[in-house]
């Protein structure tokens, strides 16, 4: 599969596209297929996120597994401060 | 300490203004990113992985109380609650947002502090020895030096957008605690027949393709050290490369030139200058040498009780001799076996500000190993302080011990890095303390990629992370310093997981316990020896 993700323009959190908008929780994301480059530059347009990039996955059981290791941190927080990040506020379907 | 004039001050403000008009400009959506990206990044601001990340200039590495105290209510009012040290002196936020930057840089204007020229293609923040002004092997304190540097540097027009990053380190002594020779510009302030001036060396530098600096003169007057260091910038941004990041450096061109042809046209360049009277007038520097005079020290001898055990390990390992009888310069380290090298937390931040204006005549020092140094403590208080210290959390002790690690940020919070180092760190300090008194000095340094924000060539063990098809790998390097003694690590061979690199460095440590001669550091093992034991021992196991 295929995953949209880029950073809030405000917070600088870490987003995923749903496939109509932006969650904190990679559990959201939808399959872009082909989109990809199409939802950056539309979503870059609107001023919401900046240095969105495609990434590739794969859809789990728990949901989608983001396939390069530097996506799944930034769906988890650090690995050394599990009191930061979104695995600060309850449990992430992926695992590094 | 230095103390910003009206100049100084109406720099930093405009900034600060300015940059608020940018933020509001970009928040509401007059500006894109890409027209934003480079004014963020000229006030320090980058994006991490997970979120903004501010980098906070330390020049040369010396805080007062107040700055320290407001670094830690940064921390508390626009962070998470805890900061980060860098290995350039610095102090970094990881989770900044936006919105708050002005604010947040208004805060730090207040204490005369900025993150300007904390990122870009610009001179960075000058480093300097952390036992500046107190070592008593030094000819001078070199810190007025770096901060005449300092403010040659802020702002200069023709150097904001050199080929790449420029990083300067300032000393005054032969040994070398500031990685000096592994700077682009590396000045060593000297006194030849009674004349203070600057030894220079030129081209050094980590990051993929590691050189130590050769030396481009061996004096200049001190009056003539901006214009010699102008000079060597303006060779470098004439001939070095803006068509390859990679080769970018001015370490590359001084190794693609040859040192004598790049002194050559330095040479040629500082003649031509010397006719413009570039140089500060003489005034300037004797008026920033009176920020740095000594400061009243009581009449007193050296000497401190250490019946307590405890105590006595930690002042024996953790304590560097003053050039005042009577006190000594106290280093805290934030390396807890088990903690995140150069963290600390806003809580042990006030700390450290409240015990440095009660022990320390209102002084701090970072170093580029990620500790503090509280600079001049009177011996008969050393007790007091360490019984505070460790009620804290902020008596380690263990300066230049295995447990003593410097490790960048890597993969947890790095969007460059390809591995994780801290973690490595956390493992390696958790297997090697118990035995590291035993093992005496021993400098691991830990990067998790090849930029070698974590030193790694200048480790006595250094260790590299790299991305291996998806999946974390760390190569392991014998041998280097980034002392007197400088040298670059040498990879030892094929890489290692997670828990093999762990393993490996407990090896190696092995392999040095049982071949030292007497006081033999482990560095001092492996010059004699030279790789092939420990490589025998790490891969011929069969």
């Amino acid at each position: 599969m295929k995953i949209v993700t880029g950073n809030d323009l405000k917070t600088g959190d870490v987003i995923w596209w749903t496939g109509s908008g932006w969650s904190r929780h990679l559990v959201d994301a939808a399959d872009v297929g082909e989109d990809g480059e199409a939802i950056i530059a539309r979503e870059s347009a609107a001023q919401k996120v900046f240095d969105g990039y495609v990434v590739d996955g794969e859809m789990t059981d728990a949901g989608p597994r983001p396939a390069h290791i530097k996506d799944r941190m930034r769906a988890l927080g650090p690995s050394v401060r599990l009191d930061l990040g979104v695995q600060a506020k309850g449990p992430v379907h992926v695992s590094l | 300490m230095y103390r910003y004039d009206q100049y100084d001050q109406a720099m930093v403000d405009a900034r600060v203004a300015e940059f608020r008009d940018q933020v509001e400009r970009r928040l509401s959506g007059a500006m894109t990113e890409d027209q934003f990206k480079p004014l963020r990044l000229m006030n320090g601001l980058y994006l991490q992985l997970h979120a903004y990340m501010l980098r906070v200039a330390i020049p040369y590495g010396t805080l007062s109380s107040t700055q320290m105290r407001a670094l830690a209510d940064i921390a508390r009012k626009y962070d998470k609650g805890y900061a980060h040290f860098t290995t350039r002196q610095n102090v970094q936020y990881n989770w900044i947002q936006l919105k708050e930057t002005p604010d947040l840089l208004a805060d730090l204007a207040r204490v005369e502090m900025h993150a300007i020229q904390t990122s870009g293609n610009c001179i960075r923040n000058i480093s300097s020895d952390q036992f500046a002004g107190v070592a008593g092997d030094e000819v001078i304190d070199p810190r007025p030096h770096a901060e005449l540097l300092r403010q040659w540097s802020s702002f200069h027009p023709e150097f904001s957008f050199l080929p790449r990053k420029f990083k300067i380190a300032v000393i005054a002594s032969d040994a070398d605690r500031a990685a000096m020779r592994l700077h682009d510009i590396g000045i060593r302030i000297v006194r030849r027949d009674g004349v203070l001036g600057a030894q220079v060396f030129a081209g050094g530098g980590m990051g993929r393709t590691p050189m130590i600096a050769p030396e481009i003169r061996d004096f200049v007057p001190e009056d003539q050290m901006v214009s010699y260091c102008e000079a060597i910038l303006r060779v470098y941004n004439r001939h070095g490369r803006r068509d390859n990041k990679y080769k970018a450096r001015i370490k590359i061109l001084v190794h693609e030139t040859g040192a004598d042809k790049f002194r050559e046209e330095v040479e040629a360049e500082f003649a031509h200058m010397q006719p413009l009277d570039l140089d500060p007038p003489r005034a300037e520097l004797a008026r920033i040498k009176a920020f740095f005079a000594p400061p009243e020290y009581a009449a007193i001898e050296d000497g401190y009780d250490t019946s307590d055990p405890d105590f006595r390990i930690w002042a024996e390992t953790n304590l560097f001799p003053h050039k005042q009888p009577g006190y000594a310069a106290a280093t805290i380290s934030l390396k807890p076996v088990g903690g995140i090298p150069g963290d600390a937390s806003a809580e042990q931040m006030d700390i450290v500000a409240d015990l440095a204006a009660r022990y320390s005549m209102d002084e701090v020092r970072v170093t580029h190993a990620q500790n503090l140094v509280l600079p001049n403590v009177r011996q008969d208080r050393l007790y007091a302080l360490w019984q505070e210290l460790d009620a804290a959390g902020l008596a380690p002790a263990n300066l230049d011990r295995a447990s003593d690690i410097i490790a960048c940020p890597g993969l947890d919070y790095c969007s460059l890095a390809n591995a994780r180092s801290i973690p490595i760190a956390q493992e390696v300090a958790k297997r090697l303390a118990p035995i590291e008194r035993e093992v005496g000095a021993l400098q691991i340094k830990m990067s998790g990629c090849i930029n070698a924000c974590g030193h790694h060539h200048a480790g006595h063990i250094g260790v590299l992370g790299v991305d291996k098809k998806g999946v974390e790998s760390y190569q392991l390097l014998l041998g280097g310093s980034a002392a007197e003694d400088v040298s670059l690590a040498k990879i030892t061979g094929p890489g290692f997981d997670e828990r093999g690199i762990v393993d490996a460095i407990e090896t190696v440590t092995s392999v040095y316990r049982d071949a030292r001669e007497g006081d033999e550091r482990f560095l001092d093992t492996y010059r004699r020896l030279g790789m092939a034991p420990f490589k025998e021992a790490l891969y011929d196991k069969a």
